[in-house]
């Protein structure tokens, strides 16, 4: 069981930025995100857009924005579950929860912050009526294992890195037989990438399949065929053992819909005086909460977490009182 | 017209026409101008052409079909694109777009697993 003063759920900028004035005030966080790195929507989305809006700096990287914190946070020693998705969450007998992710890690606080932003990132499914019964049955959207295609027969669908890079990967030495299928011709991945993709389907590495799309999935139990259709072309069916749609993620509230928040337009509601829910000791800030007023913007929510985590002190220390001070006075104290 | 406000017919994705009032002079796109009037277009990524949740399909000629490129490579990747299907983060709200009428694509990523 993982303890600390403050749960942050979400390690996107708003979350680790918690962990500094969280700190300040000597308090412990430990983070937890269902993307395997840090950065939330800045580093999953957008990490080479420039930001304009953070004060002092004229512009930065989102992607860079994330590895300051990193920095900044750094003296506090936060702790990280990372690829994991706080799904439930308890109350104990002594006042604190205990929040389970989907493998089964728990974690123990006083406080929970849920910074989660638009919430679990989950793989884009494309709109085949059968593709649900084909789940795990053939059909994977994020490639955690790729020994798991060793000698296999593999389509992967999409345009962008992700299924670029692994087509890549998987045609060189590990699957038995690699298609790449893609509406345009053209892709949105990193052109290195792009160029490979191309040589390779030159050197009869990859069966390049553009201007094409899956659009029918058949197989009595495990998935057996896909059906392409190609611009101006007959039909092709291919024998698989695996399709792999890579259309990148995109968020959804998730869970966290179910954990008894007063929830508005898909986001959660709270009290600005101190960003807490309905639920005593669960709070929320950045973009995953509302207020009358809202912004949706990291400047606001790096106000929202400074202001939560005072009243956050207040639960794990019912008897202190505690007093603003300056980081120009006292400088910053790790632990 | 009042100087710098068109209307645009937006129909959203159980028919219904909502005509609404348009500024020209905001820097506004019809992503953003659908969210003003609360019509149900997430708008997940912000208005990078990264994401095609506001993508819409344009019912008559008063704004070019012609996408940009960010915008036909996110397209690529979409899902139920028509020809007449563009991003409406896209589409800046100028005055020579007044009338302009659009559907909204289906919704198809808002599926709950959990």
């Amino acid at each position: 069981m993982i303890e600390t003063d403050i749960l942050i759920i979400g390690a996107g900028p708003v979350g680790l930025f918690t962990v500094f004035e969280a700190g300040l005030l000597k308090l412990k966080c430990h983070l937890i995100d269902s993307l395997p790195q840090i950065g939330g929507q800045c580093s999953e989305i957008y990490p080479k857009k420039p930001i304009y809006d953070i004060p002092a700096y004229p512009s930065i990287l989102a992607g860079d924005l994330s590895d300051k914190l990193m920095e900044q946070i750094a003296p506090f020693k936060p702790g990280f579950t990372l690829g994991e998705t706080a799904v439930s969450i308890e109350e104990t007998e002594d006042n604190q929860f205990i929040v389970t992710t989907n493998k089964g890690t728990k974690h123990k606080a006083k406080n929970i912050a849920i910074a989660g932003g638009l919430g679990v990132f989950t793989p884009r499914k494309p709109p085949i009526p059968t593709i649900k019964q084909f789940e795990d049955k053939g059909i994977d959207y994020i490639v955690k294992d790729p020994e798991k295609f060793r000698d296999k027969k593999v389509v992967i669908s999409g345009g962008g890195d992700s299924a670029l890079d692994w087509a890549i990967f998987l045609a060189e030495g590990v699957a038995k037989e690699v298609s790449l299928v893609h509406r345009s011709k053209s892709f949105r991945g990193h052109l290195d990438s792009v160029q490979k993709i191309m040589d390779m389907a030159t050197e009869g590495k990859i069966d390049l399949m553009t201007d094409s799309e899956v659009f029918e999935l058949k197989g009595d139990s495990d998935l057996e065929t896909v059906t392409i259709k190609t611009k101006e072309a007959e039909n092709t069916i291919k024998k698989v053992d695996y399709w792999l749609p890579l259309f990148g993620l995109t968020p959804k509230l998730g869970p966290i819909a179910k954990w008894g928040l007063e929830i508005e337009k898909n986001a959660i509601k709270v009290d600005t005086f101190d960003y807490s829910t309905n639920r005593e000791g669960i709070y929320a800030v950045g973009d995953v909460n509302t207020y009358p007023g809202k912004l949706k913007l990291i400047l606001c929510g790096f106000h929202e977490a400074t202001l939560m985590v005072q009243s956050a002190f207040k639960r794990v220390h019912p008897d202190k009182n505690n007093v603003l001070k300056y980081t120009t006075v006292n400088g910053v104290n790790g632990f | 017209m009042e100087e710098n406000i068109i209307t645009v017919t937006v129909i959203d994705r159980e028919g219904v026409a909502h005509k609404l009032e348009a500024p020209t002079d905001m820097n506004m796109n019809m992503m953003e101008l659908c969210k003003s009037y609360e019509l149900p277009v997430k708008g997940t990524c912000g208005g990078m052409a990264m994401c095609a949740s506001c993508q819409m399909y344009i019912e008559n000629d008063k704004v070019t079909l012609e996408r940009n490129e960010d915008e036909q490579l996110m397209l690529d990747e979409a899902w139920n694109v028509e020809d007449n299907s563009r991003l409406g983060c896209q589409i800046h709200l100028a005055n020579e777009m007044d009338g302009l009428i659009v559907r909204l694509a289906p919704e198809v990523d808002d599926e709950d697993d959990w």
